[in-house]
């Protein structure tokens, strides 16, 4: 039978993942926004991870919403994706220093 | 090593292996293929957590139209080809630092002593007459109505902002003024001329 720490480390070496990839691909918008919805999936395994093993759905109804929320976040990324491509003609982080954050 | 164990070790295995081909790729439309592989596995592991509606879910929204659409906009944009990854080496030490004091952490936390079978035994699988749906349904229109409504509102949103981004303003598009219809009068649109009738000799 497989535990559920098992499932816990499993997700939290893909959270692991996903964040070495923010600080890897820092230059390149669409790679960072690949890399929250890699994040996202391992919280979600977390959270699916706890409901089944305490038998309650609260956490599916969580990830549902999670999934909406992530789902919405997509689309408005890649339209600013667009519009900076449109206005910038190139969509590098080290470009688009206006603010001068 | 039963076949519970088994099917998850794989799972885990090219969940892994795709994540970290999908993060070190240099190839924006190859990271989305392996993004796809990862999901799928999730998606696998999650059906192995008896989660099916979410795993569902997850193919047909994630790999089916979210996916789609991070290659959609990779095409138009043409940046395939381009080389984005000049900083490529300065951060990665510092990175895999992070992630693996993260993981030690979380393996330290998440341990069997604290999460194993013997703490929290696995429940009995379901039989064949239950339907994750219909325990899910149950929930989101009874006790999470409100907020299943609020995540209908959000997504309008969602739609709404993404049109508004990128929609380009058209020059030769025609379209009512209403206040200037409103405002017209009468000798903005009919102009009185008097023409002098021709006399019949002149002709």
């Amino acid at each position: 039978m497989v535990s559920l720490s098992d499932y816990l480390i499993l997700s939290s070496v893909i959270f692991c993942i996903g964040l070495v990839g923010i600080f890897v691909n820092r230059t390149n918008i669409i790679t960072l926004l690949m890399c929250v919805e890699l994040i996202l999936a391992a919280v979600n395994t977390n959270f699916i991870a706890f409901s089944h093993f305490l038998g309650n759905e609260a956490g599916q109804i969580f990830v549902f919403f999670i999934l909406t929320v992530a789902a919405a976040e997509v689309a408005i990324g890649l339209a600013i994706l667009t519009l900076l491509f449109r206005v910038r003609g190139s969509i590098d982080v080290d470009v688009t220093n206006s603010l001068k954050g | 090593m039963g076949s519970e164990q088994i099917i998850f070790y794989f799972l885990s295995f090219w969940l892994i292996a795709s994540s970290l081909a999908m993060i070190f790729s240099r190839n924006a439309a190859k990271a989305v293929l392996f993004l796809v592989l990862s999901f799928f596995s999730v998606a696998s592991v999650w059906i192995l957590l008896e989660a099916e509606f979410l795993a569902i879910t997850l193919i047909l929204v994630y790999v089916g139209a979210v996916m789609v659409l991070f290659l959609f906009v990779i095409k138009m944009l043409n940046i395939d080809k381009s080389t984005l990854r000049a900083k490529f080496a300065g951060y990665l030490p510092l990175g895999l630092i992070v992630a693996l004091i993260i993981i030690a952490e979380m393996t330290l936390v998440l341990g069997n002593a604290q999460f194993g079978l013997d703490v929290m035994p696995a429940p009995a699988r379901h039989g064949a007459d239950y339907s994750n749906i219909t325990e899910l349904a149950l929930q989101l229109y009874t006790t999470y109505v409100y907020p299943f409504e609020l995540a209908a509102v959000l997504l309008l949103i969602a739609i709404i902002a993404a049109i508004t981004l990128v929609h380009k303003k058209e020059i030769n598009r025609k379209q009512q003024s209403i206040s200037e219809q409103v405002n017209v009068r009468a000798k903005d649109r009919v102009r009185i001329v008097s023409i002098t009738s021709s006399s019949k000799e002149n002709k």
